[in-house]
């Protein structure tokens, strides 16, 4: 019998992604001396239907795999059945925390099919909300990521805040979570009356609840003990990963699409790009908290620009794109053929692609889009920013205790539906 | 080490004194802006007349696919909407909804609007499925272009059609 030479050996690349199998497999054949731990779908600290098989020496993560699908729903593949005006519910629902920034790179994308131009006022509406969507997430990121280490008050301090988001949310929209605010050419509606007193009495206590947040934690021993040098994900290895948004500003770079690649009028906002410079748990917080204060920077300029453009249309009046106002439509033969031309078969885009980045609350998140010509998209794919930052997640938890997995899954910031879309 | 310590538990201690900022839910509402999307009405006019002549767009435009619209012919002597059609059958699958508004910005004559009510539960699917009966709003209940809670407010993301009888 000839001996089997064994393969040779790559240089080893760090930056590699386990599979549950290449734990479990070794681990049930029994030639290893570690604990094979299943941490989910159902842990309170995964933050959703997230599964990790955690390979365990001690309380030593020798290995760990992230195991995804949990919460599939299809939503790419329901939009091709969709026209493209009903596919904005859709985008909803993948990123529960963060519906509006869905919402905006979806419609930015079949726009950019349609070529259509979006009227000034509309524009700016969607800067400032979805920056205020950025604070809602970042609070509920916050107020977790403190609850998984012990820290309730914070939790409740968050929650109060971010409620009164949903709030104006509410009022523009008519729905807190699931807004679908934003459709193509436009907005759905126009901004209340009382959007900006109401946007403005928000602004005006989140920088003090942001102080107060930080009295809590910035200086406390504990938070500081569980976060500093954990989970360091470095500026090499996040751009391995292909790492985006806060946790690769945490890493030292200072990459944000709103500024490098602006769109939907970013490119007139005077704001900063906080970064900081290990990449540890404790980076990404602060990262996250001064993006707060940089968006209700952002929110007031926005205000300003709204308040200098006065009232105007808020969506398209591109007649094929948009529907016309009802009040047309019992007078114009036209207008009624319009309106029911769109509700019913839709507009139908050039044949096509098109890619648009959004700098979502979690990272670059992108809507690539093929049209056929037909009325429903041929193919819709979205770059989510959660399934791409959790394959870092290996790499920062090996070598570490399993308490700072937690921690560590905490800072990353995923969302279960955006993952798995 | 202390002195951060000690900072936090200020703050906390603040809150003692403050009127907390929770709603006693089930006792207490808490109240809805006037575009909330809860459940739907489908509205009538002034003279009693429903306003839906059944044409079916909210139908196309439901991105669930929870209405369905059977229309049929008004009897000239005893119509039940201006025009020639109405809708025999309206049903909205409650399960299936997802409060979009879709079909509210679809609807030519402003007959299905999302109301205030939120409070939605069933036993079984059977009772998710409302019908017409359930739906439309008593016959004194009309109201002209814009419906009364609107008027008041006077705010409306899509302004009403203007309708003649
Ligand atoms: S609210 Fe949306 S889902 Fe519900 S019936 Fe109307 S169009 Fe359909
Ligand atoms: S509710 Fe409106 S859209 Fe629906 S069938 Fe009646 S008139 Fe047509």
């Amino acid at each position: 019998m000839t001996a089997v030479a064994d393969p040779p050996t790559v240089a080893a690349y760090p930056y590699t992604v386990p599979s549950p199998q290449e734990i479990t497999r070794p681990a049930l054949a029994g030639g290893r001396d570690t604990m094979v731990l299943n941490m989910g779908p159902h842990h309170p600290s995964t933050h959703g239907v997230l599964r990790l098989v955690v390979e365990l020496d001690g309380e030593t993560v020798v290995n760990v795999a992230p195991d995804i699908g949990f919460l599939h729903t299809g939503v790419e593949k329901t939009m091709e059945s969709k026209t493209y005006q009903k596919a904005v519910v859709l985008t909803d629902r993948m990123d529960y925390l963060a519906p509006l920034s869905n919402n905006l790179s979806y419609v930015l994308a079949v726009e950019k099919l349609l070529s259509c131009v979006v009227p000034p006022r509309a524009q700016i509406a969607r800067v400032v909300l979805t920056e205020l969507q950025r604070i809602a997430s970042h609070l509920v990121w916050l107020g977790s990521h403190a609850l998984d280490l012990s820290a309730m008050s914070v939790f409740l301090y968050a929650f109060r805040e971010r409620e009164q988001i949903l709030d104006i949310f509410e009022l523009v929209s008519g729905a807190r979570l699931m807004t679908s605010y934003f459709r193509v050419g436009g907005l759905a509606y126009d901004l209340p009356d009382d959007f900006t007193p109401t946007v403005e009495a928000f602004l005006d206590i989140m920088p003090g609840a942001a102080d107060e947040y930080e009295a809590l934690l910035s200086g406390n021993p504990v938070w500081l003990e569980r976060t500093v040098d954990v989970g360091v994900i470095d500026a090499d290895a996040a751009i391995a990963f292909g790492v985006s948004g806060p946790m690769l500003r945490a890493a030292g770079i200072p990459w944000d699409l709103r500024k490098d690649m602006p769109y939907s009028s970013y490119e007139l906002f005077d704001f900063d790009i906080p970064i900081a410079k290990k990449g540890d748990i404790y980076d990404r917080y602060l990262v996250r908290m001064a993006e707060i204060r940089e968006s209700v920077k952002i929110c007031r300029q926005g205000l300003q620009r709204l308040k200098d453009l006065g009232p105007g249309p808020f969506t398209t009046t591109d007649r094929k794109i948009s529907p016309p106002p009802k009040t047309e439509i019992t007078h114009s033969m036209e207008s009624l053929i319009h309106h029911f031309k769109l509700w019913t078969e839709g507009f139908k885009p050039p044949i096509g692609d098109a890619y648009v980045g959004i700098e979502s609350p979690r990272g670059e998140l992108g809507t690539y889009i093929v049209s056929d010509g037909s009325p429903k998209p041929y193919r819709v794919h979205f770059r989510a920013p959660s399934f791409v930052n959790l394959q870092a997640l290996p790499h920062a938890a090996k070598g570490r205790l399993m308490a700072d997995l937690v921690a560590l899954i905490a800072s990353m910031d995923p969302v279960l539906g955006d993952v798995d879309r | 080490m202390l002195g951060e310590i000690v900072k936090g538990l200020r703050t906390t201690f603040k809150y003692l004194f403050k009127k907390p900022v929770t709603v006693q839910y089930p006792e207490v509402k808490r109240p809805v802006r006037e575009r909330f999307r809860g459940r739907h009405e489908l509205k009538r006019f002034e003279n009693g007349m429903e306003r839906c002549i059944g044409c079916a767009l909210c139908a196309a435009a439901c991105p669930a696919d929870a209405i369905l619209v059977i229309p049929g012919e008004n009897d000239p002597a005893h119509p039940n909407s201006p025009g020639e059609r109405y809708a025999a059958t309206y049903e909205i699958n409650m399960l299936r909804c997802i409060f979009c508004g879709y079909c509210e910005d679809a609807c030519p004559t402003n007959a299905i609007v999302l109301e205030h009510q939120y409070e939605l539960a069933y036993y079984d699917r059977k009772s998710a499925i409302y019908t017409k009966e359930m739906l439309l709003v008593p016959p004194d209940k009309g109201h002209g272009e814009i419906p009364p809670i609107l008027q008041e407010l006077n705010r409306r993301p899509s302004p009403p059609a203007q309708i003649d009888l």
